[in-house]
């Protein structure tokens, strides 16, 4: 009980305007000189916080580790944090704050698309340097960007083939209606037609709604094999219990579910029953570097309700920041950028190797497909190992070459040269 | 399919939105129309019904009475904050605004830091009926009845009891019910702690159904600011035929176009009845309590 209240006053802290490095005490000699210091930008309230504490805990957890053994060059990695509050404006004021104010060297920020997007203008226009650790719908060519999460050809072009062979080929779409849920929906249309199959319907749900009824008539309707769910935030979650209570009895595919919200944690079974996701990590990975990862982030975080994969995303981010700044021997943007282009930038994360892909500066991810059972146990069907962020590359986008700031989709692919 | 699969889709439809806009509102009916505070607040309070219950019956109690010790908890909590913030600011409604707003900030982030980004669901009882091509859940329905209970409730408790009869009389003519001997202060408590154990109840019966977490009372507070605002004051008069509206815009908007078509007819529903029937926000709290 102490340690949780403990945890509450920090966290209470740092909805405020706390600004705190890591082992002050233990590292004097280290803190007396420069140190690096990283933003972290994330929602530590509101309606996405279940998803994305853990991302500040990982990333808490890993600069521990680094600065215990010694920071990186010898100098200490200093965490300047705020509470982003699931709100797209705090993102914007919080970005100002961390690049022009406190100055940091690199900022590690957001969970949805639309805090993406709103935040990357910053980053831009004050020449900043941020990291994504999220998986998202993709598309990002931004040299100011490094995207650490999974994109749809990952995630998408490895289950929905999937799901057609095992179920069939009527799907259909429950989508957040924002620019993450409406650009994968394409994604998802796209692989459908591809394969040969059919979109049996499509449904966008704006954030914050949380009654299912109708929707769910119009699924049953439609009769379709099987649901993609792209529901988002906590309020959208509430659709897996009235869907199971109303017994409509699909399997259903994702993306997010369970490596995010871990869904089958918080829902008595059997309500995600048949749910299959994508994902790069969760905690039930049975490796041993999965395992390993998995003790040490319960040992300094022993209440955390579930290590999902953008925790483990965040975690790898700043060991790939440190590997980078080493070999630049700087932590100015251009230089570790160099680093990028010479494409070997890798490393063995908890859940396999990962690689960044210099001409997009998104990372190839191990994939795992989870399957929730009828008691919430987790078993992996398949597991793709090293699938690559390809299709920024093949479309165009060449970040080593040049660096348009946009983000594409398959409707908007990057101009033909 | 036939007819009667169909009028049954329909009134189902229909009764699952006339539950969550009659529950949801039904508190702030009290609180908001009858005693024009405008409650902010009033989701947490739906939050702290939803939280006790699921609580308790992952203690072992039965859902009945786990939502039953939600409902009490929340009015109790109302009680306190009643004596302790709201009983000041009668005189200023306008103030009840931003002092409503912080409680609620207080609880969301108190609820976070205290329990935690979210609490396991206890899941839906009763499962499932087919009728025709569907299968609809028996709990949406319990739900429909429980709004009409709540409804009928509260319409017994303002019109023929005592309690009723002073709190009436109370929040129309303070002083007046003060000279006639009626311990004003303890009517508007009781009233407050009424509204806000009605929306614990709503909580509470939600919990089963839906995400607990500690920003879930934001999906109610439209609705039933919306529902309470078209209504007006009467507590049975109005949440009954307001919801019964919006809950046949909201049902035919979403069947048709979709969940953003809901909202979008609900909130047109409203700007056109209030300007029909000029009774908004602010005029009608002025009017009341002057």
């Amino acid at each position: 009980m102490s340690k949780s209240v403990l945890r509450g006053l920090r966290a209470a802290a740092l909805t405020g305007t706390l600004v705190f490095g890591s082992n002050l005490g233990s590292n004097l000699a280290l803190a007396a000189e420069n140190p690096i210091k990283l933003g972290v930008l994330e929602d530590q309230s509101g309606d996405f916080a279940a998803a994305t504490i853990g991302k500040v805990h990982a990333i808490q957890l890993a600069t521990d580790e680094i600065n215990k053994a010694g920071g990186i060059m010898g100098r200490p990695l200093e965490l300047v944090t705020y509470d982003t509050q699931s709100d797209n404006t705090r993102y914007q004021e919080f970005m100002r704050r961390v690049l022009q104010r406190d100055k940091v060297d690199v900022v590690f920020a957001g969970f949805s698309s639309a805090s993406r997007e709103a935040y990357r203008p910053i980053v831009d226009q004050f020449n900043g340097f941020a990291f994504y650790n999220n998986q998202y719908e993709g598309g990002v060519c931004d040299g100011h960007m490094i995207v650490t999460g999974a994109v749809p050809e990952q995630q998408f072009s490895t289950l929905i083939p999937y799901m057609m062979q095992t179920y069939g080929k009527k799907v259909y779409t429950l989508a957040a209606d924002y620019n993450f849920g409406q650009i994968s929906a394409e994604w998802v249309r796209k692989i459908v037609k591809e394969n040969g199959g059919e979109m049996a319907g499509e449904e966008f749900i704006p954030l914050g709604v949380s009654q299912f009824s109708q929707s769910i008539q119009n699924i049953q309707k439609a009769k379709p094999d099987f649901v993609v769910t792209l529901l988002v935030g906590t309020a959208q979650a509430s659709y897996y219990e009235q869907a199971a209570s109303a017994n409509v009895n699909l399997p259903m595919a994702s993306s997010v579910n369970v490596g995010q919200g871990y869904e089958h944690k918080r829902f008595k079974p059997p309500s995600l029953k048949d749910m299959y996701v994508t994902t790069n990590y969760i905690e039930e990975i049975d490796s041993p570097k999965s395992k390993e990862f998995y003790a040490k982030f319960k040992a300094k975080f022993p209440s955390e309700p579930y290590v999902n994969q953008e925790a483990e995303n965040s975690y790898l981010a700043v060991y790939l920041y440190k590997q980078m700044v080493e070999r630049a021997k700087s932590t100015k943007r251009d230089d570790i950028r160099k680093i990028i282009a010479m494409g070997d930038v890798c490393m063995d994360a908890p859940e396999g190797k990962v690689c960044i892909d210099p001409k997009s500066q998104h990372m190839s991810h191990t994939i795992y497909l989870a399957k929730v059972g009828a008691d919430h146990s987790i078993s992996f069907p398949k597991v793709w190992e090293d699938i690559k962020p390809y299709w920024l590359g093949d479309a165009g986008c060449d970040l080593t070459k040049k660096d348009p700031m946009v983000q594409y989709t398959p409707s908007n692919p990057p101009p033909k040269p | 399919m036939d007819i009667a699969t169909h009028l049954f889709s329909a009134l189902y439809q229909f009764g699952d939105a006339f539950a969550f806009l009659v529950l949801s509102a039904c508190g702030l009916a009290v609180i908001f129309g009858m005693m024009g505070v405008i409650n902010l607040a009033h989701g947490e309070f739906i939050m702290c019904g939803a939280y006790v219950t699921a609580a308790t019956v992952h203690a072992g109690l039965p859902l009945p009475l786990g939502i039953l010790a939600g409902t009490v908890v929340s009015a109790l909590v109302g009680v306190v904050v009643e004596l302790v913030v709201i009983r000041h600011l009668y005189d200023r409604p306008l103030d009840t605004i931003v002092a409503t707003w912080g409680l609620s900030l207080i609880a969301t982030q108190g609820t976070l830091i205290l329990v935690g980004s979210t609490m396991a669901g206890v899941g839906t009882p009763f499962g499932s009926v087919q009728v025709g091509a569907y299968s609809y859940s028996i709990y949406r329905i319990v739900l429909f009845c429980a709004a009409l209970g709540v409804l009928a409730a509260l319409y017994a408790l303002f019109n023929w009891t005592r309690f009723g009869v002073l709190a009436r009389a109370t929040i129309q003519v303070p002083h007046m019910a003060a000279a006639l001997g009626v311990d004003t202060r303890l009517i508007y408590s009781l009233t407050f702690a009424c509204g806000a154990g009605l929306a614990g109840l709503a909580g509470g019966l939600y919990a089963p159904t839906m995400t607990l977490v500690p920003t879930m009372g934001a999906t109610f507070i439209m609705e039933a600011f919306v529902t309470v605002v078209i209504g007006g004051a009467d507590v049975f008069l109005g949440t009954a035929p307001a919801g019964g509206v919006l809950a046949v815009v909201k049902s035919v908007m979403t069947s048709w176009q979709g969940q953003l078509f809901g909202q979008i007819g609900l909130l047109v529903a409203v700007i056109i009845v209030v300007r029909v029937l000029p009774k908004g926000i602010s005029g009608f709290v002025l009017r009341e309590r002057t």
